[in-house]
């Protein structure tokens, strides 16, 4: 993880001859010119994820996730947005790459679950049909082959009766259905890389658990890279291996899903801990929501882009609001992994960590 | 779904029996509340020569002096069953649907508009599929390129083609292309030809009407082409389309048009139905002898007979085309359930 220890501010480092991550992203930077303004959705955010492992990327609506995932498939190369920096995957360079090459990629390498099924399906065509075009635009197979395909799919997910299903059309589905028709027709291609973009939030709890446990399942079979795209911790919490927590488009702390839950460092780390209802707490207390709202991203605020919903802005000494903090290696990780983008100084951060925050998490 | 069809065929003729309820009231009611005797009624049918006996006679046979339900009870039993007209020299029969028999020529309503109507019929396939193609060709592109140097020309030309009449297109173009020395490359205006003789010169003879059909009507169906298709392309299953890595054109064609189809097949249906009707400018324009030239010289003439036999026509054609349009509407877009 040395790769994502890069000041954010530092100009994209030229590819050099070492081996890259199956997915790397390096100082990537997307940037929507606007009537109002340059929206800086992601601002220099770097990140390394291996086959068979699953990164958990969480923040609030507007830290730039989506915009993240939507990069990496090269969603936004029709010209409107402002891409720089680095997408490494498996050996090949995709901000660089021609539209149409990764193009090509697209469904097949790496392939997308989108939230909300309901309306990310085309509502004109059969379940069926969707997933038969995905697989046969990367697979040259008559339509009765594909067809086999997506009904094999299909019983993978866990949809009964697979082979009568599959002429049914997406409004035809329950919720959970068709979140499992979403996940075939991600799969219909084997991709290597899988993101997940807020999975179950469309989704009641009970068929939330067991999406979470189908993905899980399939990661392992495939040994698939898996990014979740979430803003619920309890979903990171089931899924991740490392945890990427981003704000105002940047990342402002990295590490294993230990480091995050047991160790965090970052003040909006703690907030999003303390916002999180949780079964083990008496009912009474109140979630302790994050005090503010995200930042513009246009205007963002200048130094720690959290600096205005920070209670420990002023603990940085005028740091906090004048300069932008680096993402650095925090305390509290074994291998240097865990990375923190704070002001605060490190004994601080765990003192209060330990003395003011864990506390009040932990009060039953 | 068969018995959605019969019961919306058994409303198709309902309201076919209303539209004639109010035609008939509006030819023999209203001229009765405006003053008109059974005698200035009949007048219309024996001529100007006639003594008032004869009238008096005419009106006691055509039934003028019956109550009203009676008569149009007649008049309907005419369009079923046929009818007898008794002119006093002789009883004619009027085979069904008997819609009656000019005033101005004596010959019946019906084989006269049977005549007219593969004209008329001509003229608007021809012209639907040019404005089809055209129209929404264009809106797509539009959407497509929004802002772009295309789209506003597009746009500009398309609010042109609404707001021009016919009747100066059609004798613009009549001047520039069949008239006018160096580029009259097509048929003068009236010289129908029908598709049975000779198809090229049927088509020869109709591509100037068509497209000037077409224009007026391509302008509607780009913009309402380009506003769906702004709508649809910012969908989220445009998205998905795009990250299964399907090329653009798929992703524009298959899943960005589909979705923008259905008002566009609406409003298709319900203007090839009302065109059916006869197209009263542009037949008028290029004199070609359909429906709509047909019921514009009845109206002329006061030909009543005539101008009724086109009214219920172009009902029967609208309460079709509505049908029609309903049924796609299941074939375009699955999620709606006929019952």
């Amino acid at each position: 993880m040395t790769g994502s220890a890069r000041p954010a501010g530092g100009a994209p480092v030229p590819s050099d001859e070492r081996r890259h991550g199956f997915l790397e992203l390096r100082d990537l930077r997307i940037h929507f010119p606007t009537d109002d303004g340059l929206v800086r959705s992601v601002d220099g955010l770097s990140f390394t994820l291996e086959r068979g492992r699953t990164l958990g990327i969480v923040g609030e609506s507007g830290s730039g996730k989506s915009v993240t995932s939507l990069g990496i498939l090269g969603l936004h190369k029709d010209g409107r947005a402002r891409i720089s920096g680095e997408i490494w995957l498996d050996g090949e360079e995709l901000v660089s790459a021609s539209a149409e090459h990764v193009r090509t990629l697209r469904g097949k390498k790496m392939a997308m679950i989108f939230q909300d099924p309901l309306s990310a399906m085309h509502p004109y065509y059969t379940v069926g049909a969707q997933i038969i075009e995905a697989y046969r635009i990367h697979h040259q197979v008559s339509k009765a082959v594909a067809r086999k395909h997506a009904v094999d799919l299909l019983g993978r997910v866990g949809i009964p009766q697979p082979d009568r299903r599959v002429d049914s059309y997406p409004h035809e589905f329950s919720g959970g259905m068709r979140q499992r028709a979403m996940i075939a027709m991600a799969l219909s291609c084997d991709p290597e890389l899988l993101i997940a973009d807020e999975p179950t939030t469309a989704l009641d709890v009970t068929v939330q658990a067991q999406i979470l446990d189908l993905m899980r399942d399939l990661q392992q079979e495939f040994d698939s890279a898996l990014i979740v795209i979430t803003h619920d911790l309890g979903v990171v919490a089931e899924l991740s291996d490392d945890i990427l927590v981003m704000y105002g488009g940047k990342c402002v702390e990295y590490g294993t899903a230990e480091d995050i839950f047991d160790r965090p460092e970052h003040p909006y780390t703690w907030g999003l801990l303390g916002s999180m209802p949780r079964l083990d707490r008496e009912r009474t207390e109140r979630l302790l929501p994050i005090k503010g709202s995200p930042p513009s991203l246009i205007n963002v605020p200048s130094g720690c882009a959290f600096h205005p919903r920070c209670g420990y802005e002023p603990r940085t000494g005028g740091l906090g609001s004048t300069e932008v903090p680096e993402l650095a290696a925090a305390d509290g990780g074994h291998d240097g992994g865990h990375l923190v983008r704070c002001h605060l100084p490190r004994e601080e951060r765990r003192a209060i960590w330990e003395n003011e925050i864990k506390p009040t998490l932990e009060s039953a | 779904m068969v018995t959605y069809i019969i019961r919306r065929l058994i409303w198709g003729v309902v309201m076919l029996a209303i539209v004639s309820m109010i035609t008939f009231a509006i030819f023999f009611l209203v001229p009765r509340l405006a003053g008109a005797t059974s005698e200035s009624l009949a007048s219309r049918y024996v001529g100007r020569t006639a003594t008032a006996e004869q009238v008096t006679l005419a009106a006691e046979k055509l039934g003028f002096n019956d109550p009203l339900i009676v008569q149009y009870g007649r008049f309907a039993k005419g369009i079923v069953a046929g009818a007898d007209y008794d002119y006093g020299p002789g009883v004619e029969r009027c085979p069904a649907p008997c819609l009656g028999y000019s005033f101005l020529t004596r010959l019946p309503v019906w084989p006269d508009l049977l005549n007219r109507i593969p004209v008329t019929m001509s003229l608007a396939a021809g012209a639907a599929i040019i404005w089809l193609l055209s129209g929404v060709g264009t809106g797509v592109i539009s959407a497509l390129r929004r802002g772009s140097f295309f789209d506003r020309a597009a746009m500009s030309v398309a609010l042109a083609g609404v707001s021009l009449p016919i009747f100066f297109t059609g004798i613009v173009s009549l001047v520039l292309f069949s008239y006018g020395r160096p580029l009259a490359i097509t048929a003068p205006g009236g010289s129908y030809t029908p598709i049975n003789e000779n198809p090229a010169m049927w088509a020869y003879s109709l591509i100037l009407p068509w497209i000037t059909l077409a224009f007026l009507y391509a302008a509607g169906y780009a913009r309402l082409t380009r506003s769906g298709m702004l709508e649809t392309m910012n969908e989220d299953y445009i998205r998905t389309a795009r990250a299964k890595g399907l090329p653009e054109r798929v992703v524009v064609v298959k899943h960005g048009l589909r979705g923008a189809l259905t008002p566009i097949v609406t409003i298709f249906g319900l203007d090839v139905g009302l065109l059916m009707g006869g197209a009263v400018l542009t037949e008028s324009t290029f004199s070609l002898p359909g429906l709509g030239k047909y019921s514009i010289d009845a109206i002329v003439n006061q030909d009543l007979p005539k101008v009724m036999g086109v009214v219920l026509v172009t009902a029967f054609f609208v309460v079709l085309a509505n049908l029609l349009v309903d049924l796609l509407y299941a074939v375009v877009d699955p999620r709606v359930r006929l019952s």
